[in-house]
């Protein structure tokens, strides 16, 4: 019973896709960065899969970046949540509506 | 055979957490059940050889990221059980059954249509960290600057958000308040400079 990539590409499109539904099916913003961050963690499996079984760099540089982009949007979006949460006492998306034409 | 028994284990295991995170109402649930699957996570970056990068992963996910959302979490009434919007949830999951299936593809393609070559080729007389930072530090040396200056940035940003009016609460006060509090800064700010 031998590991292939696709057994790991495979689980990175499991753990992609309930991130996804996450994405979906959240209304609260801070679960909604929750699933975010499986989304972007699903990707960095696929791409360290990929390097080990390429035989090539690559792929880890590019998990790096991700992880910093991540904690670069963790930072900059709880910030902004946390003063919405101060102006209006709710972080729920559907009463985002200011921006309303 | 063992790589292959951790690799299932830690599937299972990672797949269950994160569908905790996902589906569960209460928040801190979802933020401990988090936690966990990125510890689970970077097992499979062990067993791929890539040390640094599981390292990587524990530090900054488990240590900086879920400890950030832990200390922001204090900000919001996260005893209260979050209400969900259910319209229609069988869409939702057809949903993302197909995007999960294009990412596949996706992938897929390029890999089994073309050879591809190795630009930056695993050496193994070196260790993962040592070839890690070569590669980082030659080939890679500008992203990685311009990734620094993005976590300044954000760092900077973070501060000035979360940070301004932490006496305040802006939640208890009325718009007229607030519009005043910040006439009377600007007013501050311009006596200070005559």
């Amino acid at each position: 019973m031998e590991l292939t990539l696709n057994h790991y590409l495979v689980l990175s499109t499991i753990l992609f896709a309930i991130g996804l539904i996450g994405v979906m099916r959240r209304k609260n913003l801070l679960m909604l960065f929750f699933a975010t961050e499986i989304l972007l963690n699903a990707v960095n499996i696929g791409f360290a899969a990929i390097s080990h079984y390429r035989g090539d760099y690559t792929g880890q540089m590019f998990a790096f970046f991700i992880i910093a982009i991540a904690a670069s949007e963790v930072a900059v979006g709880l910030g902004l949540l946390i003063v919405w949460y101060k102006r209006t006492g709710k972080i729920d998306l559907d009463q985002m509506t200011s921006m309303r034409g | 055979m063992f790589e292959a028994v951790a690799f299932y284990l830690f599937a299972t295991l990672t797949i269950i957490m994160f569908t905790i995170t996902v589906m569960t109402s209460q928040a801190l649930y979802a933020l401990t059940a988090m936690a966990a699957g990125m510890i689970f996570i970077s097992a499979f970056f062990f067993i791929l050889g890539a040390d640094f990068l599981g390292a990587i992963q524990i530090i900054v996910y488990t240590g900086a990221v879920m400890a950030l959302y832990a200390f922001g979490m204090m900000f919001f009434d996260t005893t209260r059980t979050l209400v969900e919007k259910r319209s229609n949830p069988r869409l939702v999951v057809v949903l993302g059954g197909l995007a999960a299936v294009l990412v596949v593809l996706i992938v897929l393609a390029p890999i089994v249509t073309t050879n591809i070559n190795a630009h930056y080729p695993i050496d193994p007389s070196v260790g993962n960290s040592q070839a890690i930072g070569m590669v980082l530090f030659t080939k890679y040396l500008v992203p990685f600057e311009l990734a620094a200056v993005m976590l300044l940035v954000a760092m900077i940003a973070g501060i000035v958000l979360a940070g301004k009016k932490m006496d305040k609460s802006l939640t208890l006060m009325a718009d007229e308040e607030i519009a005043l509090m910040h006439a009377s800064s600007t007013q501050n700010t311009e006596e200070g400079a005559h």
